[in-house]
């Protein structure tokens, strides 16, 4: 018998206003698998993300998450995905750990957690410091930190490497790589890399499903496209 | 409950970081009193007229706080990570009105004994406890409005304009009975208990935009 998925998309769609961000996007994640979300700028990749995070409402279609329907069960898988964006979601005016702490008592999370992944990311030095204060991969670190805070079963990743060195690239690994144990979806400007770690491919042009299947099925041609 | 707390304590750590609100507030209140003081060409008001300048100054100072009660969540992701939480929403108006609450009455700890040295004739002494008990309940009327009028505001670009656009008409209604409560209060030899009237009023007015916040907050906050 079949695994019940841990993403199940049919028909997604949303607009905003006049344009059409995702059109008719479907999509099956068994728990534990990796999707790459592959296109250009305006894809619809953050769309889709911020739908599976239960920030924004999709406009037609069917959209499960663990089982859930989403947005009318949405309270019910908040406390088990994680999202990394674009934006770190941290207060400027804020220390890290302040920050961090902040999260973890929304999320019903113990101290202990948040020294613990401060000391993972090497960030327990700068972790008073006012965010604001910190260079952008040293932001990008205390994001991770708050994505994974509450160990979510679901991360939706946007460009999860983004201004990280190679050492802080390793230093997040254990934290939203594939040893999470976790389904993930992520984005990324650097196709092979994220191909390399993904199980299944979804790729986006104007908003459509161009490809959607195995890692093995994408071929140099029809990547080669998705970017055309 | 703890919600609230986690993010009124967040308010209040990033108030105290920023000093961006309250000490706006207090300039601006002080500056008014001056500006009346010169404006009205006299040394001393009292009785209603000393009640409607104290109550629209401590109405306009409200409006630079309104305005920037959201504007860490906007722009700071603060919205989405507090989304992303599996806590009860309402969690977050009912912290921001207790933000803005605090800050109210922070800024009237300065500006109400100033207003006693720069305008005020008779002495702030014996009106004291009544005029705090009305401004408490100005202060529920402008924290509960301010900060449905801030969710709705902070979503457009226009939130400067927005925010006194809608705000000061549903405002209107607690101005004219925070200031009729507060007139005898202020007047030479004047009553030291306010009006049962429009204090009753003030008390009416914030019930039932407690509870009208309380229900449509949740929409607000949708995309």
């Amino acid at each position: 018998m079949d695994q019940p998925p841990a993403i199940e998309l049919r028909g997604l769609s949303r607009h905003f206003g006049e344009r059409t961000a995702l059109r008719q996007v479907s999509l099956r994640v068994p728990p534990g698998a990796t999707v790459a979300v592959l296109g250009h700028n305006g894809a619809g990749k953050s769309t889709l993300l911020r739908i599976l995070a239960t920030l924004l409402r999709p406009h037609a279609g069917e959209v499960a998450v663990l089982g859930e329907p989403l947005p009318r069960r949405a309270f019910a898988i908040r406390g088990r995905i994680g999202l990394l964006a674009h934006e770190p979601l941290l207060y400027r005016d804020l220390s890290g750990r302040e920050n961090l702490r902040y999260q973890a008592r929304l999320h019903g999370v113990g101290r202990q957690r948040v020294e613990r992944l401060l000391a993972a990311v090497g960030m327990e030095a700068r972790a008073d410091e006012p965010v604001r204060a910190l260079s952008r991969g040293m932001v990008q670190r205390l994001a991770v930190c708050r994505a994974v805070l509450h160990e979510p079963s679901v991360l939706l990743l946007d460009e999860p490497r983004a201004n990280l060195d190679p050492a802080a690239g390793e230093l997040v690994e254990p934290l939203i790589g594939r040893a999470t144990g976790a389904t993930r979806v992520l984005t990324s400007h650097d196709p092979e890399a994220a191909l390399a770690e993904a199980d299944l491919v979804l790729g986006l042009r104007q908003g459509r499903a161009a490809f959607a299947g195995p890692v093995a099925e994408l071929d140099r041609r029809r990547l080669a496209e998705l970017y055309a | 409950m703890s919600t609230v707390l986690t993010v009124l304590r967040k308010d209040m750590l990033l108030e105290l970081r920023s000093l961006e609100t309250v000490p706006a507030m207090v300039l601006f209140s002080i500056a008014t009193f001056v500006i009346f003081h010169f404006g009205l060409n006299r040394a001393t008001i009292d009785g209603q007229l000393a009640a409607g300048v104290l109550t629209v100054t401590l109405l306009f100072a409200a409006l630079l706080g309104v305005n920037r009660l959201f504007v860490a969540e906007r722009e700071q992701g603060g919205f989405d990570a507090f989304l992303l939480a599996p806590v009860d929403r309402s969690a977050l108006l009912v912290a921001k009105a207790a933000a803005l609450f605090a800050f109210l009455a922070m800024l009237e700890v300065v500006a109400v004994p100033a207003f006693g040295v720069l305008l005020l004739g008779p002495s702030l002494g014996p009106p004291l406890l009544g005029l705090i008990a009305v401004l408490a309940l100005a202060d529920l009327a402008l924290a509960v409005i301010g900060t449905l009028v801030s969710a709705i505001a902070v979503q457009s670009r226009a939130r400067d304009l927005i925010g006194p656009l809608i705000g000061l008409p549903l405002l209107i209604p607690a101005l004219i009975a925070t200031a009729r409560a507060a007139g005898p209060l202020l007047a030479v030899h004047g009553s030291g208990s306010p009006p049962g009237k429009w204090v009753a009023v003030l008390a009416l007015y914030d019930l039932v935009f407690a509870l009208l916040a309380y229900a449509v907050f949740d929409f607000l906050l949708e995309d």
